[in-house]
């Protein structure tokens, strides 16, 4: 089984976020993987190393220029064998998922996991979207992924509980809170076979977006908080002024 | 015509049913144009009655085998069939699980430009121009879609409840409903009867300045009391303090109650990411300077253990004298 994990490259998410021309300020960013791809990766290397053989290898993909290439090391050094990086900027969730269609057209991997949203720009979409154009399965909301034997069992999550479900290979799972707990730590050997391993550039198709943003606005200060010294005047206050109790 | 994906949950219709179709409503008027609602299977009479309300005109309604389990593949096939034989200028969808699911999907069919979570009406249409948060709401943008057809996805309870009263003519269709590619192993559902924290109009959320499990018991008296559902910070979920279902915030559940209550709770950034879009937050921490505080509207600087039985005796004294 061959799993292939889609990372997207996000500032930290304590960056502060700052616009300039229009368009977000990197300076000073520290970049990482986005927060659900570091899970999702960490789950199937997680598999990879519990069902000795079944999983030949475990690769990552990412849309982006060179300046990608460090958040894609980190990937490696986590564990995974190989890399993909189409060479463009990522414009909007379309030309992601197409360009990500296209490269993998000639590629044979059985899984497909995606994050449930980037944390830069909140697309919530790569995933199923990169599915309708393979024409191939996708289940999204997956909180969880097992092996069993040569089956993949997915845990979805639903209104008030969850399933396990088989679903037909090869498939995307646009996964999301559960998948793991704790992203793997790249140790020292891991940052040091990183080095060695391939990052295979693939010339991009140029896509064109078919959404684009066009001007960014920092949240507007809110009125300071209203502070009572009482239980009383809170449960009054939420009563008869905010109307909500 | 704007096409509305009405979900159903079990066979019946909840808020997000109908405030989809609110929605979809409003989108149309701005458009000139009306609402084609699609759902896809069985689904009490009543509810879909209850859809005429919120201004669905035109009713396509879908029952098939092949509908469950919930396959998006399949479920996105039948939607396109339907756009195909209207004509559909845009998609909307709540942005749930199910929504989620199909509305890329959707989008990548018709190569029609999708954004998603939004929280109010577009600013105009043709280019459709729609503002929406971004960097898990630390910057809003200003969105323009730039193909013909559209796809939009709404937070729910960000919207509500619009009524519009039209009469409705229900379809059915002769369709192609592939059969699923998904086949359910086991099925896990609470039946509680709890209100679903991402639904619940009030929520009450407690931190580590709960200080432990067995402190939780004033604060589901106040949540029980005032019709709320429970959450709770993230270490409090790792610690199993509470179930993980009940965490908040970027890692955890999104949510948009009316009012958001915080005790106990620092407001870490990552955690105001899951909680930011309340209508109304308020905190109760011992500490003045809690970062909870520049996010809340209302607070009170105190002990949550001794303010919590005297919240619940306000409230009941409030209700009591409103009687
Ligand atoms: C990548 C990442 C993702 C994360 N995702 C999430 C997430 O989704 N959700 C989340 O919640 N956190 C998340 N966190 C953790 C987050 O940064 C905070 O650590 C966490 O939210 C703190 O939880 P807390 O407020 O319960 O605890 P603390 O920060 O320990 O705060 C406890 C508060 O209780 C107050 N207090 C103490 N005693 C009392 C008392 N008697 N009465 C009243 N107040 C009292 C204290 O003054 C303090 O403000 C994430 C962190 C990272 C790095
Ligand atoms: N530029 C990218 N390269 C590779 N994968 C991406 C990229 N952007 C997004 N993704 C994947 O799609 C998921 C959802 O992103 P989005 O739809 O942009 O919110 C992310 O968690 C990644 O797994």
């Amino acid at each position: 089984m061959k799993i292939l994990v889609l990372i997207s490259n996000v500032p930290d998410t304590t960056t502060k976020v700052k616009f300039k021309d229009n368009e977000f300020d990197k300076t000073g960013v520290q970049w990482i993987i986005n927060p659900w791809d570091e899970l999702a990766l960490t789950r199937a290397l997680e598999l990879k190393k519990a069902a000795a053989g079944k999983i030949e290898k475990v690769a990552v993909a990412m849309v982006a220029e060179k300046d990608g290439e460090p958040t894609i090391r980190k990937a490696l050094a986590m564990g995974a064998d190989e890399a993909i990086r189409v060479d463009t900027k990522p414009k909007d969730s379309y030309s992601v998922a197409a360009e990500l269609a296209e490269a993998l057209k000639d590629q044979d991997f059985d899984l497909i996991l995606v994050g449930l949203e980037s944390s830069d720009y909140n697309g919530l979409s790569v995933g199923a979207m990169l599915a309708e154009l393979m024409g191939i399965n996708s289940v999204s909301a997956v909180s969880g992924i097992d092996l069993d034997g040569d089956k993949l069992i997915v845990k979805r999550e639903i209104d008030g509980g969850y399933e396990k479900l088989d679903v037909q290979m090869p498939f995307v799972a646009v996964v999301q809170k559960g998948i793991a707990i704790v992203p793997l730590i790249p140790n020292m050997r891991g940052i040091m076979q990183a080095k060695r391993k391939p990052i295979n550039v693939v010339a991009a198709q140029n896509i064109e977006p078919l959404v684009e943003m066009v001007e960014y606005e920092l949240p507007k200060p809110k009125p300071p908080v209203k502070l009572v010294e009482t239980a009383e005047e809170l449960i009054n206050l939420l009563h008869i002024e905010a109307k909500v109790l | 015509m704007i096409l509305a994906y009405i979900q159903n949950f079990n066979g019946k219709f909840k808020k997000a049913s109908y405030e989809i179709a609110s929605y979809a409503s409003a989108v149309a008027k701005m458009a000139g144009t009306s609402v084609l609602g699609v759902v896809l299977g069985s689904v009490a009479e009543d509810d879909i009655k209850g859809l005429e309300k919120y201004g669905v005109e035109k009713l396509i309604h879908i029952e098939n085998a092949n509908l469950t389990p919930f396959d998006p593949k399949v479920y996105s096939h039948v939607i396109a069939q339907i756009a195909e034989k209207n004509d559909i200028t845009g998609f909307v969808f709540t942005n749930n699980n199910e929504g989620r699911a199909i509305a890329p999907r959707i989008a990548a069919r018709f190569k029609a430009g999708i954004v998603s979570a939004v929280t109010q009406l577009p600013d105009s249409l043709s280019p459709l121009t729609i503002t929406k948060k971004v960097f898990t709401g630390k910057a809003f943008a200003k969105t323009v879609v730039k193909s013909d057809k559209f796809v939009l996805t709404l937070f729910q309870n960000s919207y509500g409840l619009v009524e519009n009263p039209v009469s409705m003519s229900v379809e059915s269709m002769d369709i192609d409903v592939p059969a699923p590619a998904i086949k359910v192993l086991e099925q896990n559902v609470d039946t509680s009867g709890k209100i679903p924290l991402t639904e619940a109009e009030l929520v009450v959320s407690g931190g580590r300045g709960m200080k432990g499990p067995e402190y939780w018991g004033p604060l589901e008296e106040f949540a029980s009391l005032i019709g709320a559902a429970t959450a709770c910070s993230r270490p409090v979920a790792d610690e199993g303090w509470r179930p993980a279902s009940e965490h908040v915030g970027q890692t955890g559940k999104i949510i948009a109650p009316t009012v958001y209550f915080a005790l106990g709770i620092s407001g870490a950034i990552q955690h105001l990411g899951g909680v930011s879009n309340s209508k109304y937050i308020v905190a109760i921490n011992i500490d003045k300077d809690a970062p909870i505080f520049e996010a809340a509207d209302y607070g009170i600087v105190g002990d949550v253990h001794k303010l919590l039985p005297q919240m619940i005796e306000a409230y009941k004294k409030m209700k009591a004298a409103e009687n």
